[in-house]
């Protein structure tokens, strides 16, 4: 399945999100009730049945950075917004279909990847948001993960306090983010020869599960 | 694959590649060092023969009538191949090539093409392009003449160094610190044997406790190799890094590249696989000196034995910074002290923790203060900051701590000013394994090396 994806985004050089997803699931790690599709028959469908706020992203292979081109529209809470939404992606350039995607609530980390010349796949991970840029609270580990890896990965953040719960706010299924790192650190060994890196960005942790909201897989260049 | 004793450990080298006109060729000054003042047995090499300080050259390594362990090979790079050769076939056991003109002005191929024949023959070397070895207790092949470098004591610290001139600089700070060298090594371009081979054999080397590391940086996959070999080595491995910082910040497609530098990258995963990273060459001093004496261990809280309060203050400061406590002594140990130091301190002495002992302490109160402490199980390590110009002091009293430190198993660690003046008081420590640090910061430092 994974060569399958890879042979038909090589040419991008990068996976397109739809395909992505596959390999996150393939590997455990849960995203969001989704659909992704050009029929805007199917994304009424998928909505109504869903009777919960979504988020549209539009697929295509030319857009890599979707917001900067407004590729992706939050908190679409109507079939009205839903037709217009729909409508206004399917007209981004190069555009093959729209994801149709379940809005999750909770904290947000993100989740990394990268070929490092000297020590091959390694993970990153770090409070998400402006967190990551402006306060750089990151860690990052050999991948692959133990389990002892993935804890002490996230117990060096300053931002653990509040992923455990911090003056009277729940704290995440940390568990869940444990299994969810040691996964994707299988992930990233088996992808050693394909990938140069990967943001799992925003990775959402609520107080029973963790949901990658978007994935970005770029390919090495001499594949 | 390769066998590295020889290389390490030889009794038989031959330089190849001494100039009959000219003394101080690198070849010269290997062959004249080793030649007078070390057991190892060294025949010169040069193709035309003849006498150098009377003794016979040879005109090929294959002349030689010995078996030859260790070749030095200090010959222009275009001839290394065919030397390498005659070396294999005369049956040598490695070599060191000192010979630049490699992969670092370009020439990769001639690099491979060595890096071929040693493979093929399972002929180990060191290098190319660089500056030797020096193992005090066999042989020193460092092309810096002897009376221009400082040679550390034998001892037990391995060095490994990407860099010549950090290597010839450690062995200097070695030297004043009192530390003990198993080996340092210079590995150039590290074009065969590379840091996880070196890191095999001295974790495997009964005269080696501590393996240092310099490195610039690892090979492609070079680094994984690396920290999977040295997770599970019975040695502590230190490792100095160069290269922290990043010329600018590069435009890249993804978050995490952005995050996830060189530098974070290494310093990260050395931690997680337990190999010490020493943030810059004080650290690398203070971490091997300890470790020389001491095995790695938990600690958490210190007792602080000094003269002086604001010593003792500085400490404490430090303490806390590395992470370290200072807990209280209970009543009924500082009683204990209290009714063993001598009359004219034993109400003006502070025994919370810093223990002072005030400047009229005399020698037995600082043995009486070190013995009390070392039986406590509450504190893992004492720092001692003794301080020399107190007038109640004798030179030997260092040598009277050690003892007390090895009796009661206690890990002791000292402060001591590092001044001529003083020097008998530092080697009673050093003579008997305990670390003498030059600052009281270094002193913690030391204890910190420990517990990583």
């Amino acid at each position: 399945m994974i060569n399958e994806i890879i042979e038909k985004c090589k040419s991008y050089g990068w996976i397109l999100e739809p395909y992505a997803n596959e390999i996150l699931k393939n590997y455990n790690i849960e995203i969001p009730e989704y659909i992704f599709t050009d029929k805007i028959e199917n994304a009424i469908q998928f909505f109504k049945k869903l009777n919960s706020p979504v988020v549209c992203k539009v697929v295509s292979p030319k857009i890599l950075h979707k917001s900067d081109v407004g590729g992706v529209i939050v908190g679409i809470d109507t079939e009205e917004k839903l037709k217009d939404s729909f409508l206004k992606l399917m007209k981004l350039n190069g555009v093959i279909g729209v994801i149709i995607e379940k809005m999750v609530k909770g904290t947000e980390l993100i989740i990394g990847g990268k070929n490092d010349f000297q020590f091959g796949p390694v993970v990153i991970c770090g409070m998400g948001g402006i967190g990551v840029e402006v306060y750089n609270d990151t860690s990052i580990r050999m991948a692959p993960l133990n389990v002892k890896d993935a804890e002490s990965m996230l117990k060096q953040l300053k931002f653990y306090s509040i992923l455990k719960g911090f003056r009277g706010q729940k704290g995440i299924n940390i568990k869940k983010l444990i299994e969810t790192l040691i996964n994707f650190s299988k992930m990233l060994m088996d992808l050693e020869d394909y990938f140069e890196s990967i943001d799992l960005n925003p990775v959402i942790c609520s107080t029973d599960n963790c949901y990658v909201a978007d994935a970005r897989i770029i390919l090495l260049k001499n594949n | 694959m390769f066998n590295l004793e020889k290389i390490f450990k030889p009794k038989t080298m031959a330089v190849i590649g001494v100039s009959l006109t000219n003394d101080r060729h690198p070849a010269n000054v290997i062959y004249n060092k080793n030649h007078l003042r070390y057991p190892v047995k060294v025949y010169p090499v040069n193709p035309k023969g003849g006498y150098i300080h009377r003794e016979k050259v040879y005109k090929s390594i294959k002349e030689i009538p010995d078996d030859i362990d260790l070749a030095i090979i200090a010959v222009k790079s275009d001839y290394v191949p065919i030397i390498m050769k005659e070396c294999i076939e005369k049956g040598v056991g490695g070599s060191v090539v000192i010979s630049g003109g490699f992969a670092e002005i370009g020439k990769i191929d001639l690099q491979n093409k060595i890096v071929k024949i040693a493979e093929e023959n399972k002929f180990p070397f060191i290098g190319p392009n660089c500056l030797g070895i020096y193992n005090p207790t066999f042989m020193d092949s460092l092309f810096l003449p002897a009376e221009r470098i400082v040679t550390p004591k034998p001892g037990h610290v391995a060095v490994i160094s990407q860099s010549g001139g950090i290597l010839i600089d450690q062995m200097v700070k070695f030297k004043d610190e009192g530390i003990g060298m198993s080996i340092g090594i210079s590995i150039g371009n590290k074009a065969l044997i590379k840091e996880t081979q070196l890191l095999e054999y001295f974790n495997n080397d009964p005269q080696t406790k501590v393996i240092a590391f310099y490195i610039e940086g690892f090979e492609k996959g070079e680094g994984r190799k690396f920290v999977e070999f040295a997770q599970n080595c019975k040695k502590p491995i230190v490792v100095l890094k160069s290269g922290k910082t990043e010329a600018g910040s590069k435009a890249v497609s993804s978050h995490t590249a952005s995050i996830a530098g060189d530098y974070k990258v290494f310093s990260e995963i050395l931690k997680q696989k337990g190999i010490i990273e020493a943030k810059n060459d004080f650290e690398l001093i203070s971490f091997c000196e300890a470790l020389e004496c001491y095995h790695r261990r938990t600690i958490k809280n210190v007792g602080i034995v000094t003269g002086s309060g604001g010593h003792g203050a500085l400490a404490v400061d430090f303490c806390y910074n590395y992470g370290f406590s200072v807990p209280e002594i209970k009543e009924e140990d500082k009683k204990n002290i209290k009714n063993n130091l001598n009359p004219s301190i034993k109400e003006i002495a502070s025994l919370r923790n810093p223990i002072d002992l005030t400047g009229s302490a005399v020698d037995n109160d600082f043995i009486v203060a070190c013995e009390n402490i070392a039986k406590l199980d509450y504190i893992d390590v004492i720092i001692l900051l003794l301080l020399p110009y107190l007038p109640g002091i004798s030179m030997d009293l260092s040598v009277r701590l050690s003892n007390i430190a090895h009796e009661y198993n206690k890990p002791l660690i000292a402060y001591i000013p590092h001044v001529d003046k003083y020097q008998m008081l530092m080697e009673g420590f050093e003579l008997n394994n305990i670390p003498v640090s030059p600052s009281v910061r270094g002193a913690v430092l030391m204890a910190k090396g420990l517990a990583l």
